[in-house]
């Protein structure tokens, strides 16, 4: 069960951040709750590639043979985080927007469509 | 709905996903006990294979380099989105204006900025940007690489801004250059796979020669993919701090004439 605890960490960090989305009042919140959402991906693949003893996959120091964690979650998670950093500017941008357009960054009282 | 009704069907709904998720995620091998062949594949063949000792890199820039790719787009359809989002518009340009001038001389005083900051800012620019540059052409070797570097690199205009030379900031965040290192790293990616195709072989081959291991110039194309993703992603957030500030950066740069 314990050895389970950062599977667990990553369904509850994601719930919150889901939890944080539904319940928002303000669309600013809500790009950073998603953006909390996302980090439980980051613990998910970091549990799912950690090995016991695996050092980092770097083998500039190190001989080839040598113990290390799963490379490949790592590459998935570093391109991820430069590429949610730009997706959250642009939902942000939006927000500046609807601020402009519908006077508001409340979701409920984003209801009208015009053209 | 009302939001206390939206809020019960939620809690609803995610008390289910979570009794779900402990069912599914307590018979996944416990943490630490790594069972997958890939890793364990890739990190004995990648650094003979590809002569690259930043097995990460070897992954994002050869491996999975078409994966990667994709990633590089959906990070140029954001700025590029963010760019759109944020054109001035001819008809509420005027009126705009008029607002924020009155606005902002009425509320809003420019900050004195203290000599401290200002010469630590002008000592550590140049450390950051070498930085930059290092750990975006290093990426075959060591931990890095153009994601990383291209980070480090476009937050030097942020600590110009922040140290106050407005100027400065406009001068090098306006640039044609940005724009260049934005497309030209994007267009790169793509005519390094392209290339391969023309000699014959498949999309985003690893075509260069593969140098010694541990050398500066090694590993090929990883090299290469990395320094042109490094100057996609400078290009890219500097455009980014550059259209978020731009308001405030005109209205200051005005009231400084």
């Amino acid at each position: 069960m314990m050895l389970h605890l950062s599977y667990f960490i990553a369904g509850w960090i994601f719930l919150w951040g889901l939890y944080g989305i539904v319940t928002s009042k303000n669309l600013v919140h809500q790009v950073v709750c998603l953006a909390v959402l996302q980090t439980s991906t980051y613990v998910l693949l970091l549990t799912v590639g950690y090995k016991v003893g695996g050092t980092a996959p770097v083998f500039a120091d190190i001989p080839v043979g040598t113990p290390v964690v799963d490379p490949l979650v790592q590459a998935l998670m570093l391109t991820d985080i430069v590429v949610e950093a730009t997706v959250a500017a642009l939902l942000l941008s939006m927000v500046v927007k609807s601020n402009e357009l519908a006077n508001t960054v409340d979701p409920e009282e984003l209801r009208i469509l015009t053209g | 709905m009302s939001s206390r009704a939206r809020t019960t069907l939620f809690l609803v709904a995610a008390a289910g996903l979570a009794v779900i998720l402990v069912l599914g995620l307590i018979d996944l091998p416990p943490m630490g006990d790594y069972r997958g062949p890939y890793g364990y594949v890739v990190t004995q063949v990648a650094v003979y294979e590809r002569h690259a000792t930043d097995v990460v890199n070897a992954i994002n820039y050869d491996y999975r380099a078409f994966d990667t790719l994709g990633e590089e787009f959906i990070l140029f359809a954001s700025v590029v989105g963010v760019l759109l989002l944020f054109r001035p518009s001819p008809n509420q340009q005027g009126e705009q204006e008029q607002q924020k001038g009155g606005d902002l001389e009425d509320d809003e005083e420019s900050l004195p900025v203290s000599d401290a900051l200002r010469v630590s800012t002008q000592v550590i620019m140049g450390v950051m940007i070498v930085f930059g540059v290092y750990i975006a052409t290093h990426g075959q070797l060591t931990p890095g690489g153009g994601f990383q570097g291209g980070v480090i690199l476009a937050s030097t205009p942020i600590l110009i801004y922040l140290a106050g030379d407005v100027r400065a900031f406009e001068k090098i965040t306006s640039s044609p250059l940005v724009k260049l290192a934005e497309c030209g790293g994007a267009g790169g990616y793509g005519v390094i796979g392209i290339i391969a195709l023309l000699a014959g072989t498949h999309f985003l081959t690893n075509y260069l020669p593969l140098g010694t291991t541990g050398d500066l110039f090694s590993s090929g194309t990883i090299a290469v993919i990395s320094v042109v993703v490094g100057l996609e992603v400078t290009g890219g957030f500097v455009q980014l701090t550059q259209v978020y500030l731009r308001e405030i950066v005109e209205s200051q740069l005005k009231r400084e004439e």
